[in-house]
């Protein structure tokens, strides 16, 4: 009885050290929590009606250096499916020769405690040609993505990720599909097919809505942002990150340019 | 016939290693994702058309290696039912461990997404595995078995000096395969990206983890070649009449010369995937060469295997 008193007595113990850790019993640590643009409370939605935009273009200066040619000899399949000779499309240069495409700009911070609805609709990345469609793209947490392989050829889709959890999954049928889920925000998560070398794609997952790709005019556009200052990113495989500080008044729209600096070989693809 | 089987199992293995160490080459690891499935097919009534690109390396390392373990069992078996030496009996046994302990450590290498440390575990147990089914050959071999023409009692003529330099020799060599499987599987093979030089230095000048692996790799290799030479040049100065050592150690030689070769070229092709895989092989051949050599620097203290073992079933 002695003992049971002791035993009940230390897990009584145990118990609220573990509450006190882990913060249980009490409303989330809001004193940890980011702040928000112009005191939005905890969970609120964004009125559209008073956000603002921002927008701009990714341009890269110097020599860009030229995509790597794919070999694809190493299986018959996507030599037939690809008549053209095959390259990389690391980068993405417009016909101005500044403007970069396959950019993925987005809100790193400076957002709070706003809340966004998960898209129900699915992002999609597709094994088409033996490449990834998309190269780069992002998309929300808890959002199902699909992963198709359009291809008469075996691929798998090897998800690289530090945060979230990896997976490695076989596709060997033409037309199967597959569907999975990031809990996790992180840019950017990278896919890979292990049967065949050259293909490679990027995914941004975020918990909120605003992020872009840009194609070869190098624009991109943040629509429906609130009134806030923000730390906004553009992410290049190659050429690293920028980042700038916004703000970003009600109805407001700021443009904003990022310039990458390269060296190399002038890109002919 | 037990010792040509032997033969054809230290034959398979070397295959196998080739085929293990192009997976790594062509980084096809993770090619097929699931084990002991491929695609979700039976491993052995995978379609041949699905065969394509990196799967080819996977699936062919997958096969080739259940063929090993397929001879080992034979292997084990025969040794169990034929030898009268029950330490080697257990010998076998340990061999048949170690090819499945291996091929478990290569279903949990991918099942786990290649962890450094499995995949390191792996290529250091393919050697020792190596290393069983060589001994085993040379412990069935009919010069083994005759003593060297009955001339046991001349093998206490080796010196204790001589043991203890082979023996030292084959230790460095399987560290130096240690550092270099860590090398492979931590992706430091080029993080000294120039040959001979270091960084355009002797040594390098700005240090990580990976140039620090590289960086042992190649000192190993300096220390292996000085540790090879010496074994060499005391057998020829102590027992050059001996071909049982003479002979291997030339081999030693030449085969380390070959290997400090490839190993360059590794560098110089920028990890050309069957320069790379050659290499590894190189390495595994240096290996067992050296061990075979050290084994017969302590043939004495085996004892006359011939009069204990059942001569007309092992040696023949």
């Amino acid at each position: 009885m002695r003992l049971r008193k002791v035993w009940m007595g230390t897990m009584a113990v145990a118990l609220a050290a573990s509450l006190v850790a882990c913060g249980g019993g009490a409303p989330s640590n809001t004193s940890q929590a980011p702040s928000s643009p112009a005191g939005t409370p905890a969970g609120e939605k964004v009125d559209t009606s008073k956000a603002g935009k921002v927008a701009g273009t990714v341009t890269v200066e110097g020599t860009v250096p030229k995509n790597d040619a794919i070999k694809m000899n190493a299986d018959p399949v996507c030599v037939k499916e690809n008549k053209d000779p095959q390259f990389q499309t690391t980068y993405v240069v417009g016909s101005d020769g500044k403007s970069l495409g396959n950019v993925f700009v987005y809100i790193k911070d400076g957002l709070g405690n706003y809340v966004y609805d998960t898209p129900t609709e699915k992002a999609t990345i597709d094994q088409k040609q033996c490449r990834y469609h998309p190269h780069v793209f992002g998309m929300r947490t808890n959002q199902p993505l699909e992963i198709i392989n359009s291809d008469p050829t075996l691929h798998n889709i090897h998800a690289i990720p530090k945060t979230n959890a990896e997976f490695n999954n076989g596709q060997p049928i033409q037309g199967m599909k597959m569907t999975h889920t990031f809990d996790k925000p992180e840019v950017m998560v990278p896919f890979k097919c292990d049967v065949h070398g050259w293909m490679n794609a990027y995914v941004g997952v975020l918990d909120h809505p605003y992020f872009a790709v840009t194609k070869d005019d190098g624009k991109f556009e943040l629509k429906d942002v609130p009134a806030g200052t923000y730390t906004i990113v553009a992410w290049h495989e190659k050429l690293g990150t920028q980042d700038q500080k916004v703000t970003l008044g009600e109805k407001e729209s700021k443009d904003i340019t990022f310039t990458f600096k390269a060296a190399g070989p002038t890109a002919t693809n | 016939m037990l010792h040509k089987f032997a033969r054809l199992v230290v034959a398979s293995t070397v295959l196998l290693i080739l085929a293990g160490s192009l997976v790594t080459s062509h980084e096809a690891g993770l090619s097929v994702p699931d084990w002991p499935t491929s695609y979700g097919w039976n491993m052995f009534t995978f379609p041949p058309r699905m065969w394509v690109a990196n799967i080819f390396y996977e699936h062919g390392h997958r096969l080739i290696a259940s063929t090993v373990g397929f001879f080992t069992i034979i292997l084990a078996t025969w040794l169990w039912m034929k030898d009268s030496r029950a330490w080697l009996r257990w010998f076998g046994v340990a061999a048949l461990g170690a090819v499945v302990a291996q091929g478990l450590l290569g279903g949990l290498t991918v099942l786990f997404f290649l962890p450094p440390a499995v995949s390191t575990a792996h290529a250091a147990l393919a050697e020792i595995f190596f290393c069983m089914t060589v001994a085993i050959a040379l412990f069935t071999s009919p010069g083994w078995m005759r003593g060297y023409d009955d001339t046991v009692a001349s093998d206490a003529d080796v010196s204790p000096t001589l043991r203890r330099l082979a023996t030292t020799t084959t230790i460095l060599i399987y560290a130096q395969i240690l550092i270099g499987a860590t090398m492979r599987h931590t992706g430091a093979g080029l993080a000294i990206p120039d040959f001979p030089l270091m960084f355009g230095r002797l040594v390098p000048d700005h240090w990580n983890a990976g140039i620090a692996i590289h960086f042992a790799h190649r000192l190993g290799a300096v220390i292996v070649a000085i540790a090879v030479l010496s074994t060499a040049v005391a057998i020829w100065r102590r027992h050059p009449d001996r071909v049982e050592l003479a002979h291997p150690s030339l081999v030693l030689i030449l085969l380390t010369i070959v290997q400090l070769t490839l190993g360059a070229l590794t560098i110089i092709t920028h990890r050309d995937p069957w320069n790379n895989s050659v290499h590894v092989v190189f390495g595994a051949l240096v290996l067992t060469t050296s061990l075979v050599l050290t084994l017969r620097t302590w043939r004495a203290k085996f004892g006359a295997a011939a009069l204990t073992a059942k001569s007309g079933e092992v040696a023949a």
